[in-house]
């Protein structure tokens, strides 16, 4: 199992970053022993457009099973449902502490992007 | 001659000029609107429509049974309009810009062309005004391949005058590029003084002569005088802020209808950019 969460930070006590396409890292983390590897996103930030589809790309790449995140919008979205990733929306919080909150069943799948694309 | 009508900010006269500088001459001119995200050049001159033509871009349609997901298409992009991920290739064709750089590198020919209908060119005949002008889809956001296609319409012959969208973005270049002179229209305010200044620049890097026309002259400031001595750059005409003018405006009128001396002005106004175009 393979979580990835999208963080300011590189370790476990970093905080979550409630952007995805434009996070800082993205920390890929096995729950239940918290080992965990971390992708870099900057090459992200600074996109005009199709930062989320880039994201997305990286995390399907990384054969991650499900994110958490803050915000996941509609491109995004449309590229991990497709791969089959779930997202789970609306972290808040240290890394360790949404790892924790995700094993005790907080977070629910999303059906749909929870906000807009930014663009069109 | 191809003459271009541009501002860096908005609702300064920019049509106003284009469209009584078309009507004012007594020669065929062919005007085209390239604001196509609000074409208005059409509410004055009235033109009888005779052509109306929808205008699409190419955008890569993907045939997953012929694809290996080797990723190559993703990897051209640069903006994110394919994307290979694990075994699945997907397109935003909203976000293409319509390089067919992807259906250059799939190895096993997956992708064809499609397309994405831009909006509608449409023409028509005011006089011996033929007005060209664009109007983008509702929804779509690239106004560029469409200025491009109403630019397809312009005369060597002739005179040909383009009616720019306001700024100094990528529409605006599009809509002046390899044109022989610009005519910056302004008003004499800070926020007028300010976006010319910016659009003065963004011609300069295109290198076209230019000049300026100040319109509602009497108002504002000294400022827009000052700054045009310092660069030497021509004050062209000057358009007195007169209540009728924008009276005849609001009613879709030209101001060479209203007054008609007016046309006078408008003819120096082509001598003068005729006499300085290089």
């Amino acid at each position: 199992m393979k979580l990835a969460i999208t963080s300011d930070g590189t370790t476990l006590s970093s905080e979550t970053d409630p952007r995805f396409g434009r996070a800082a890292y993205f920390i890929l983390a096995d729950p239940d022993t918290l080992e965990y590897e971390v992708i870099e996103n900057r090459q992200n930030i600074n996109l005009p457009q199709g930062a989320g589809i880039q994201a997305a790309r990286t995390i399907v790449n990384a054969c991650a099973d499900a994110l958490i995140t803050g915000n996941c919008g509609p491109k995004a979205f449309t590229v991990l449902q497709k791969a089959g990733i779930e997202v789970l929306p609306g972290a808040k919080g240290k890394v360790e502490d949404v790892i924790e909150q995700y094993k005790k069943g907080a977070f629910t799948p999303a059906k749909s992007a929870n906000v807009d694309g930014h663009w069109v | 001659m191809i003459l271009s009508i541009a501002s860096g900010k908005g609702g300064t006269g920019k049509t106003t000029v284009a469209t009584n500088l078309a009507a004012a001459l007594e020669c065929p001119v062919r005007l085209l609107d390239c604001d196509v995200e609000e074409p208005n050049a059409h509410i004055f001159l009235k033109p009888e429509i005779t052509e109306r033509e929808t205008v699409t871009a190419v955008v890569p349609d993907v045939d997953l049974s012929k694809c290996e997901y080797c990723g190559a298409c993703g990897d051209i992009c640069q903006f994110s309009a394919i994307v290979a991920a694990g075994e699945t290739v997907m397109t935003f064709t909203e976000m293409c810009h319509s390089c067919k750089g992807c259906m250059m590198v799939c190895p096993t020919g997956a992708i064809s062309e499609s397309s994405r209908t831009l909006g509608e060119i449409i023409k028509g005949v005011s006089g011996q005004v033929e007005l060209v002008y664009g109007s983008l889809r509702v929804g779509e956001a690239m106004s560029p391949p469409m200025i491009r296609k109403v630019k397809e319409e312009v005369r060597t012959e002739g005179l040909t005058v383009i009616d720019a969208p306001p700024g100094t973005s990528c529409p605006v270049i599009e809509s002046i590029r390899n044109t022989d002179y610009v005519i910056l229209v302004t008003e004499p305010t800070p926020f007028g003084l300010n976006d010319l200044m910016l659009a003065a620049e963004a011609v300069r890097a295109l290198d076209i002569p230019f000049g300026i026309v100040l319109n509602r002259c009497d108002s504002g400031d000294d400022n827009t005088h000052r700054y045009a001595r310092e660069q030497g750059i021509p004050i062209l005409m000057e358009i007195p802020d007169k209540r009728e003018i924008a009276e005849a405006y609001s009613k879709g009128h030209l101001m060479i209808e209203a007054f008609p001396e007016m046309k006078v002005g408008f003819k120096n106004l082509m001598g003068e950019c005729v006499k300085r175009e290089t």
